[in-house]
């Protein structure tokens, strides 16, 4: 999505004015001028300097640049939902693996991406199967990586 | 004497050669198939190599992004569509030559002048790698400081087309380098209580966010229609070469010259390498009017600038530790992880690495003959696989590696986090290549900031006190001040 340069200079002014307030904060090494707030606070500084150009730019940009321009894609209910899928189905595996396990999140997710990337359903169950086994095979037999049961603990083996 | 023979037990030994040739299919694969790069093949070959042997970990990476750069050549003859950026800037000029009956000789050129180019840049890197390692011994903070800003200012002017969205994303990927314990007084910054952060942020997830997830992001919501395969028999893709070489050997050298040199420049690799070349070869051309009807120089040229980038990149890389292109910023991250710290001492203690990573360019580029030979054969196949059964399980994967490389879940939400940050500020026009040169870099720049200014007791004359560091110096603020300072000469001249 395009967003005007000025929008993008106002987040990134609050960035560096947040930061630079933040490393006030930080210790002083005695006996020396230079401490871990020097380096954050002078990118800091630039970063200001930068956001405020963007401003300005941003600013002189309009009317034909707009706020927010909504990219094509946003009026394809398709492809909204490949995107919501793709986001949804990570955050589902941050939040769920440890405890409902790898094999089933894995796999549920795996579905619902298959399926609003638009491919039909028999054969989207056939890929999750087959490929959260083979992925799981792959790095929790092979590369010994500790891929969490859940709840599916009692067969671990 | 020794440590080459070792090398050679190194590289030739069974186990790796099959490696070699797995990588080798894996990045031919990634090449050929349009929306995923070289990059994201390096991006995800980390979380198999993290439980590798040095030697064929770096084998794998290395064949991978040869055989994907070549590779991308492909769909571009077939498809119109580049398999990878780099062949974007001759891929109108690979599908006109199809147009005309011409696939054989566009795909020939490409991979026979490919391997060409890998290997002439891999003899720049054996030639000046230990000349520049031996030259590095003298450097103090005071000169990597300053070679560090180079690097960076020189990133930022060549790859965006505005330097102050460079320089935004420079510093995005400074702020992000400075979280956590790594700095030089010890103390935890921007950690906010959590265990996770006083780590700093994971730079491979990063790197998998941003070049792999937010391909996949950009594969979701691309509205673009499929597009059709010219359907035609290729015949033999080596007849012809021989006259071509004849033909243009000032266009090869050139090439090859040109991809080598801005390999090595940090932050543009074999992409921004092609993209010159092209415009090189156009307007030193005899017959620029042919470019763009199907004209083979432009691919010749430029079909081994790419390649010759890819080695080229790694000079600054091994010697340094300044990444040349996206590739190699990750590999240095690869070669932190095996204990073979990038620098000098990479060069004086245990050579036969050294040697070992030389004889994988060269086994690798020469391996590039025959499995090129074997994609463009299989091209019709590979190019039939579908994205959208492809992309899921390609996300799966990102996510599995990430959480194997520190066994957390926190790695996979900076992962998706920095794809999609990544993928609007590229929407946007903010370049990625800086920001992760920020955040490779971020840490080396302060280190050496830091350690300079306690030396030289808060002088900042002091930067200039050594004459290299004072050269290096000039050449950095030249570069930051004299380009406006001449467009404002240049205007008043005019006016």
């Amino acid at each position: 999505m395009k967003i005007n340069d000025a929008v993008f200079g106002v987040v990134l002014l609050a960035l560096g004015v947040v930061v630079l307030w933040h490393v006030q904060s930080f210790p002083k090494i005695p006996g020396q001028n230079v401490g871990p707030a020097l380096f954050p606070g002078s990118i800091a500084a630039g970063l200001i300097v930068c956001a405020l150009l963007l401003i300005v730019s941003g600013l002189r940009s309009r009317p034909r640049v707009a706020w927010l321009e909504a990219p094509p894609w946003m009026h394809s209910p398709r492809h909204v939902a490949a995107f919501v899928a793709l986001v949804l189905s990570t955050i589902a595996y941050i939040l769920f693996s440890t405890s409902v396990g790898f094999l089933i999140v894995a796999s549920l997710g795996l579905f619902a991406m298959l399926v609003a990337f638009g491919v039909q359903r028999g054969m989207a169950v056939v890929v999750a199967v087959v490929g959260t086994i083979v992925i799981w095979y792959a790095f929790y037999k092979l590369l010994r990586v500790p891929l969490p049961w859940g709840v599916l603990e009692r067969f671990a083996f | 004497m020794h440590d080459v023979g070792l090398a050679f037990q190194l590289v030739f030994d069974p186990y790796n050669l099959w490696v070699m040739l797995a990588a080798s299919l894996f990045g031919l694969f990634v090449g050929a198939v349009p929306g995923l790069t070289a990059t994201m093949a390096t991006a995800l070959l980390v979380p198999v190599t993290f439980f590798m042997a040095p030697i064929p970990a770096i084998a794998a990476i290395v064949s991978a992004t040869a055989m994907a750069i070549f590779a991308g050549d492909v769909p571009g003859c077939l498809l119109r569509m580049p398999g990878t950026p780099a062949s974007a800037a001759y891929t109108d000029e690979a599908y006109a030559m199809t147009r005309k009956g011409q696939t054989e000789l566009a795909l020939g050129a490409g991979l026979v002048f490919s391997a060409i180019g890998g290997l002439f840049g891999t003899a720049v890197l054996i030639v000046s790698a230990p000349a520049l390692a031996d030259f590095a011994l003298r450097f103090s903070s005071f000169e990597y400081f300053w070679l560090v800003l180079l690097g960076l200012s020189c990133a930022i002017v060549i790859t965006s087309e505005r330097p102050l969205k460079g320089m935004v994303s420079l510093i995005l990927g400074l702020l992000v380098a400075c979280v956590g314990l790594g700095n030089p007084a010890g103390f935890p910054r921007f950690t906010f209580g959590s265990i996770e952060l006083m780590g700093g942020i994971g730079l491979i997830p990063m790197m998998i966010g941003m070049f792999a997830v937010s391909e996949i992001i950009r594969f979701a919501v691309d509205t673009s229609p499929q597009m059709l395969i010219v359907d035609q028999p290729i015949g033999n893709v080596f007849k012809g070469m021989w006259t071509l070489t004849k033909r243009y050997p000032l266009q090869i050298f050139r090439g090859n010259v040109v991809g080598t040199l801005v390999g090595a420049l940090p932050g543009a690799g074999a992409d921004i390498a092609a993209w010159m070349s092209y415009a090189i070869s156009k307007k030193f051309s005899k017959e620029p009017e042919k470019f763009g009807t199907g004209h083979v120089e432009g691919i010749v040229e430029s079909g081994s600038a790419n390649n010759s980038a890819l080695a080229g990149a790694w000079i600054p890389a091994l010697v340094f530790g300044i990444p040349g292109d996206s590739i190699t910023a990750i590999v240095i991250g690869v070669l932190y992880m095996k204990n073979m710290n990038p620098g000098p001492t990479l060069f004086t203690q245990n050579p036969q690495n050294i040697y070992a990573v030389y004889l994988l360019f060269i086994v690798a580029n020469i391996l590039m003959l025959p499995l090129g030979w074997l994609c463009i054969k299989a091209a019709k196949q590979i190019l039939r696989v579908p994205r959208n059964v492809l992309m899921p399980l390609i996300l799966l994967f990102c996510i599995v590696g990430t959480f194997a490389i520190n066994n957390t879940v926190f790695d996979v939400g900076v992962m998706l986090i920095a794809g999609l940050v990544a993928y609007v500020l590229e929407e946007n026009g903010f370049p990625s290549a800086p920001a992760i040169l920020g955040v490779v870099l971020g840490g080396m720049l302060e280190e050496n900031f830091i350690s300079s200014m306690i030396k030289s007791d808060g002088n900042l004359l002091g930067f200039f006190s050594r004459p290299i560091a004072a050269s290096l110096g000039v050449l950095t603020l030249s570069a930051w001040f004299l380009p406006p300072v001449i467009r404002r000469l240049r205007r008043l001249a005019g006016a």
